[in-house]
Formats: C-alpha cells, structure tokens, sequence
C-alpha cells in the first residue's frame, strides 16, 4: 500500500489473502470511501453494495447436495427477489449445463417427436410473466409443536420472479399431441434425473418453458438454461434442467409424487397430486428476530400471494386478533405473483399479537393454524398456509408465537 | 396489447395442432432417447429386459445401499427402507417403502434415476431388479425366492396400494 489509504479492491485482496476470514473481510469492506476522492471505476457485471448482507439460510443437510436455502423475506422490499436470494431446493447438486448442448426432447404419445437446441426454442414468440414460485413443503415445521422464529426460516421457501419463456402449449402444438395423451412426464437433467407427472390440462393452459428470470437468463439453481414453470402449482413440479418431456396416457407415479410431495392425513390416506399453493400471508416488518428501537410510526409490511389468483384483500390485527383492519395492496396486484401490503402502525410499548391473512380472488380467506389441523392433523408435512402470529414485547423485540 | 398477441398466438397454434408452425427441432436421436431415463409407468410400460433376484439384491445391496441405508434397510444417511406397516393413522406415521410407496414401479424408477446417491445411473436393468427384490424381501412383500422382472414387477401389490386419494383442496374454510 504505497499510496496511505487502500482502496476498496485493495481491501478485498487483503480479505483474500487472509484466508477469508469473514469477520475481517467484512470490517475492511464497510469502509466508507472518502467523498474527496475518486470512487470506484465501472464494471461489467454489478454486484450489491458491500454494506448489505442479506443472505439465503440453508438448513443443515447430511448430503449438502440434498436440501433447501431460504429467502431473506425480513430484508425484502416490493414484490421480486433477486436471483442470487430466491430460494433453492435440490436433489442432487445443481448440474453446469452448457446451453449450446442441452436439448429438450419432446416424445412420447405426439405426431412428431422432437429434439429442440436451446437456440431453436428462443426463436419462438415468447411469454413474460411475474409470478410466486413456493416449495410445496414450505412453512412444514410450522405443522409441528414449536412455530419457526423468524419469517426467513419459518416462510423462506417463496420468492417472487419475472419469467420469461415459451408457451408449453405452443411447443406442444408443434409436436401434435395425439388424442390418447393426458399426461406429461417432466424431467430434468440432475444427476437424479428428479421426474413429475403433469396433467396435460395444466401444460395446456398456462405452463411455461422458461430461460429467463428478472431479466437475464436463470441461475443455474434455478435450472439453467430452462425449467418448466407451472403457475401456482408447488416448487417441486416446476422442475429445472428440463431436457425431457413425454407424452403419456397416465400419471408415472414418481417418488417425488407419491413417497414425497403428498399429504397424509389423520386417517392414514395421503392426498396425492395436492399441486396448488392456496393463499398465504406473512408479515415480514417486524417478524420474528427483528426489535423495534423506540416507540412510534412504523410502516408494517409483509407479501401476499394465491396460486389461484390475484390477492384480494390482506387484513391485519395488531391487537392479537380482536380487530382487524384492511391493509393497503401495492400496485400492481398480478395473478399468482407475491403482493406487498402495508399498513401504517403506531407501536405505544405495549406488548402485543401481530398477524395478517389475505383473501384471494375466489374468496378463499387464510385459514388459521388449528382450522388447519382439525381438518387434516399434524402430519401432513405440505402445503401449510396458516396465519403466521408474531409477538411483539414492551420492549420492542419481536419473537415467534406458540400454538 | 401484449399480453393480447400471445393468446392469440397460443390459440392459433392450438388450432393448428395438425401440422407444425414454426418447424423448429428435428427428430431425437435414438442416443438422445438413450440419455434419458428410461421413465416407468405403474402398469410397467417402460420396463427393461432382465431378472433379479432377492439372493442378488442381498449382495447388491450391500455392496451399493447399506453404507447410507443400512445393513438391512433401516436407515442411516439415507432413507429408512422397511418398517413402519400399520403407522399411517398413528401419532408418528412411519413412511418407508413397505408402509406407504403405493408402486413398486416406482422403487425400480427411483433406483434406477437416482441411487446410488453419489453415482445415480449406475446400475444395469438386472442389478435394479435384484435391488427392488431385496427392498421388497425386507418388507416381506415379497418370498425370498422372489423373482423381479418385467412381468413380475408390475404385478406386485403393494401394501399402501390403495392409500391415495385425490386432493379435496380448499378443505378448510
């Protein structure tokens, strides 16, 4: 450092050189630079300010190639998450693709089978929509005795993302679909090959085959260079990697369909092909981990989304539920995409309950967590969409409620 | 205005079905359907040539599952295998194989995509066969001189075969 004060880029070499100590690098990185000198020259590929540190979670796993990262919901605002936070689930690793070799096979039960370059499939007339993408097990440990703590590990596998890609019902016209046909069996490229079933009802109408997300082209854990996308119908089903799908006369009965991604109930019967996501709410200001600094005005804010429509109405309580009022929507409100509200709150140091439960286009209403299990029980495992409950105390911390 | 155009554009190649738009792609290569998982079908259809047996499985498995399984299935790293008949009402429903996978189709499918974990794809049509016959040996599903093929593998009935029921959804109000 021949000229006194390192720059930033001098910084991150000295974080290297340390090994990565985090704890280091991130002390040297939350340096302000001087206003009197030159800041930082352009660069082709943009990263976040070092001051922010909002982060996936990734729930501990035997086989680290095997599991789940949660989105940062507490540090999100509007109503897209950033590719590098949307939320991940794998099954074996995530594979690097090279788009100009990856081909989609489409066979099975069609006129003409074919073999489509990714070149080829982004000739077609394309389709851009923003829509919520959510795990089918999602907010699962809150099916159990102790509710999650914070809104990251408790709601973190939604995320929200503009898609872009082509029609599957497009492709399919393309291939002839033969009348026999009811089904089509999706699979990636994964070292585990990971399969669903999808009704051919579904592909038809609203499916899409994805290369884009918030404009570039996907992560490859979101399944570069294509996945399949079906609208408001549970993570696992939009499977990534995509290189095949066949046309078929019946479902395939996959493991992640039958042993996995089914609901079993208190009668011992497991509800199968339980594909859509119902609506859900949660407030992400003040959740769970988070503590108020003073009494005051606070915007209260939190994400909305149905896999059956628009959000309709979101209604809050701040007075453990014996009141609640309807929170405001922020604009645009799009079919099956996540739905920011907010409502403006006094908090007067009291402790007290707070919750949100929205209210879909079909007049579906959020349920609560008992509503939930009366009718199907504690082991369940999916699709889990109480009303999420959090506390804040006299003191301003923000804690998860039991029960 | 947009949003208009690609309706009109999905309809028209709906109605069009008949014969190709755009003519992208080109048949697959028999090499290309090679790479792919052979997918199987509950009925069977997609179901290789060969035959295992439950003597195989026992080597196989040994040698291939039980570092992650366990020696006989119980479960370690990996999934527990057998077990758990006569859980699913309970308080603490045990889901393995034999207690709650309605297709042993499924289990040659599944072996045969995605086991041995670390190196899925490994197996050849015979080996997946005795790995299904041992699974299903464990459970007692099937007899120890239980053969699995083509034939006899779509024909098993599994315990939970009839324990599936099509989704209500919305259930709660």
């Amino acid at each position: 450092m021949k000229h006194g004060r390192p720059n930033r880029r001098q910084l991150l070499q000295m974080g290297a050189a340390v090994g990565g100590s985090l704890l280091a690098g991130q002390k040297a990185l939350a340096l302000e630079t001087d206003p009197r000198k030159l800041g930082q020259p352009l660069g082709p590929y943009g990263e976040r300010s070092s001051f922010e540190k909002a982060v996936r979670w990734t729930r501990e796993s035997k086989t680290p190639e095997t599991g789940s990262s949660f989105t940062p919901l507490h540090d999100s605002v509007g109503i897209l998450t950033p590719s590098s936070l949307h939320y991940e689930r794998h099954h074996s690793g995530i594979p690097t693709i090279d788009p100009a070799k990856h081909r989609l096979v489409v066979h099975g039960l069609v006129d003409r089978p074919l073999s489509l370059s990714m070149a080829e499939i982004r000739r077609l007339p394309s389709l851009t929509r923003i829509l919520v993408l959510e795990c089918g097990g999602n907010s699962g440990g809150e099916w159990g005795a102790t509710t999650g703590t914070d809104v990251q590990r408790s709601y973190g596998l939604v995320s929200g993302s503009e898609w872009t890609g082509v029609p599957l019902s497009l492709l399919l016209a393309e291939a002839g679909v033969q009348p026999r046909a009811s089904w089509v069996i999706a699979e990636g490229a994964d070292a585990c090959r990971m399969m669903r079933s999808i009704p051919l009802a579904k592909a038809m109408e609203n499916s899409l085959l994805a290369y884009g997300q918030n404009g570039e082209a996907m992560r490859p854990a979101q399944g570069y260079p294509l996945r399949l996308i079906n609208p408001g119908w549970e993570g696992n089903t939009n499977v990534k990697w995509l290189h095949s799908l066949k046309l078929t006369d019946q479902p395939y009965m996959a493991r992640d369909e039958t042993s996995k991604y089914s609901d079993l109930m208190p009668d011992g019967k497991a509800r199968i092909f339980t594909y859509a996501m119902e609506a859900k709410s949660v407030i992400t200001f003040p959740s769970g981990g988070q503590t108020l600094p003073t009494r005051g005005l606070y915007e209260l804010t939190g994400l909305a989304w149905s896999g059956r429509g628009r959000i309709e109405r979101v209604e809050v309580t701040t007075n453990g539920g014996r009141t609640w009022v309807k929170a405001e929507l922020q604009e645009p409100r799009l079919p099956i995409a996540l739905t920011r509200f907010r409502l403006a709150w006094r908090f007067d140091g009291q402790d007290t309950i707070i919750a949100s439960r929205a209210i879909d286009e079909t007049g579906y209403v959020q349920p609560t967590r008992a509503a939930l299990i009366a009718v199907r029980g504690t082991n369940s495992n999916y699709h889990y969409n109480g009303i999420k409950f959090w506390n804040v105390r006299a003191d301003g911390r923000v804690t998860n409620v039991e029960g | 205005m947009w949003k208009v155009s690609a309706i009109l554009l999905a309809a028209a190649a709906t109605l069009s079905a008949q014969s190709p738009r755009y003519g992208v792609g080109r048949p697959p290569t028999p090499e290309e359907i090679r790479e792919l998982r052979s997918a199987i079908a509950p009925d069977g259809t997609g179901l290789p040539e060969g035959t295992g047996t439950v003597a195989a499985g026992r080597e196989l498995f040994a040698a291939q599952c039980a570092r992650c399984h366990g020696p006989t299935g119980e479960g370690d790293v990996g999934a527990r295998l057998v077990g758990g008949q006569g859980t699913l009402r309970t308080p603490r429903p045990l889901k393995t194989v034999g207690s709650f996978w309605p297709y042993a189709t499924t289990l040659w499918d599944y072996i045969n995509r995605a086991m041995p974990f670390d190196r899925p794809g490994l197996l050849e049509p015979p080996e997946v066969y005795a790995a299904v016959a041992y699974v299903l040996n464990l459970n007692g599903i099937i007899e120890e001189n239980g053969v699995m093929d083509a034939t006899s593998l779509p024909k098993v009935k599994m315990p939970n075969r009839d324990g599936f029921v099509a989704d209500p959804r919305p259930d709660v109000r």
